[in-house]
């Protein structure tokens, strides 16, 4: 679903972020980008969305070159990122075409995050895990192959977070989209990717992926976990700052 | 599936109700800025039963007051007080209109920017009062010269401070729209547009303010009828009550104006979360 081949990022102040990266994607594979701080983890997703143009290589997301942002892709960034005069409703609704069902939808894809009491109101009125929550439905409600997910839970607090984490599982479930996400969270990746790929290096590279063979739903204290945690450090370590 | 942090009902209650001043409170502070003007008020009155001051230059409120009821039953009032107010919607709908436009492209098109906004930015300099004569001569003594002087004082503020506004929007709101693959032109209707409007009210109201201000420029340099006109012949014919009555019509015709539009506004910037919501305080 996802091919990156050779794809290396120079950005115009002369920094390479990204050299060099070969990833693929199968359909309805759940893939979790780690590394520390300015490994390029963010820059790789925001060239599989086409926000970024790669200066080497080549991007295809479910057949086709990547050349710009496309509706093949919903993507959820760290912040929510709602348009702060339009309700609920109407900011999941944004990305649809204006046709007879949008509105049905959007209340669907509302309700598959749990907020459907709250359609009417506006961000201003949302907790910070509500609003991500509204995020994800905006993202999702255009049914994109892709779900592309950018530090989504790093700006919550530690209950909200692991709340949303079991909570993308169930809203996942809707029709599993393929999906990459971008963390700096051991466990978070754990909990949720069937494959970690680990980011290391400046530029950044692909340093080491893991297969999570664990059954779902996981969980911290499963005895497996840990396994994969010490794993996943080992790799991280010798990365430099963890970020 | 339990959701931890579902925020309780009360909470939007509050933040609700956050929006709204109390009326009793509202009433109260309307009520305090009368104090001053209803005692300066009557003091002028008393000044001049007492002969302490010169009624001949300075009339007495209730002279104005008499002097505005004679006016309104005669029609004048009326009469003028429309063609005035009709110049000043005129120029400030087609100001708004191209400054508006002009404001988005400036906000969006750095080409756009870099081409016009350091003309217009030093035709701003000129003031607009100064183009008076110059338009009269183009476009006549009549409506079209008075009109097209109203639009050129109301064009600029709201062309500087809507290309201001959008340029300071969330990039990271209009990158949203760019991953649905927006046009330049459906992104300012969707986003830049709703997003800088708090500020485009604010920059359309003191647009209608400098209306009001080119209105009685244009209407002094001849006219045959409107408030501009009846505070020349009021200076021309040594009634100071016309002109302090003209200048009292003026005074609010220009709130209700500007109350009118702020509340327009405010239907569109309610969604606001500052400290102040921009763009609707009285």
């Amino acid at each position: 679903m996802i091919e990156v081949s050779g794809a290396a990022k120079r950005y115009s102040n002369g920094l390479l972020a990204l050299s060099g990266i070969d990833l693929t994607v199968d359909t309805h594979e759940v893939v979790a980008l780690i590394g520390p701080s300015g490994c390029g983890k963010s820059t790789l997703l925001r060239l599989i969305a086409g926000l970024e143009t790669p200066t080497a290589g080549r991007i295809e997301v479910a057949g086709h070159e990547v050349r710009g942002p496309d509706r093949s892709a919903g993507v959820v960034f760290q912040e929510p990122r709602l348009m702060p005069w339009l309700n609920v409703a109407r900011n999941v609704a944004f990305g649809l075409e204006p046709q007879p069902d949008a509105g049905s939808d959007a209340l669907e894809a509302i309700e598959r995050v749990g907020l459907t009491s709250f359609a009417d109101a506006l961000p201003r009125e949302l907790s910070g895990g509500m609003a991500q929550r509204v995020a994800i439905a905006r993202a999702l409600v255009t049914k994109p192959p892709v779900l592309l997910l950018d530090e989504p839970f790093s700006a919550l607090d530690a209950f909200t977070r692991i709340d949303l984490q079991r909570h993308l599982r169930e809203v996942w479930d809707w029709y599993r989209p393929t999906t990459v996400l971008v963390t700096h969270d051991v466990d978070e990746a754990l909990i949720l990717a069937d494959r970690v790929v680990v980011l290391g290096g400046s530029p950044g590279t692909i340093v080491r992926e893991l297969i999570v063979d664990l059954a779902r739903p996981r969980r911290r204290d499963d005895t497996g976990f840990h396994h994969y945690q010490d794993l996943a450090m080992a790799a991280l370590s010798g990365l430099g700052t963890r970020g | 599936m339990t959701h931890l942090l579902e925020s309780p009902a009360e909470t939007v209650s509050t933040e609700r109700s956050r929006a709204t001043t109390p009326p009793v409170r509202a009433r109260l502070r309307f009520g305090t800025g009368l104090v001053f003007p209803a005692a300066a008020l009557l003091c002028w009155e008393v000044g001049a039963l007492l002969g302490l001051i010169s009624t001949r230059l300075i009339p007495p409120p209730s002279a104005i007051g008499s002097t505005l009821w004679d006016l309104f039953l005669t029609g004048n009032l009326v009469g003028h007080g429309t063609a005035t107010t009709l110049r000043v919607l005129g120029g400030f709908v087609l100001g708004a209109i191209v400054g508006t436009v002009l404001g988005a492209a400036s906000g969006v098109s750095e080409r756009f920017e870099s081409t016009f906004d350091p003309t217009l930015q030093a035709l701003r300099n000129i003031p607009s009062i100064a183009w008076t004569p110059l338009f009269i001569l183009w476009f006549g003594i009549f409506e079209t010269s008075k009109v097209l002087m109203i639009a050129l004082g109301v064009f600029f503020p709201v062309y500087l401070t809507f290309s201001g506004a959008i340029a300071s929007v969330d990039r990271r709101l209009v990158e949203v729209g760019q991953g649905y693959g927006l046009s330049r032109f459906a992104l300012v209707r969707r986003i830049l547009l709703p997003a800088s409007m708090p500020h485009h009210v604010i920059g359309l109201r003191n647009g209608l303010g400098l209306g009001w201000m080119f209105v009685v420029a244009a209407e002094f340099l001849g006219a045959s009828e409107g408030l501009g006109y009846l505070l020349v012949d009021g200076q021309q014919t040594g009634r100071p009550a016309v002109i302090i009555a003209s200048i009292v019509m003026f005074a609010l015709l220009g709130r209700i104006t500007d109350r009118v539009l702020a509340a327009v506004g405010g239907r569109y910037t309610r969604w606001q979360d500052g400290y102040v919501r921009v763009g609707v305080k009285t």
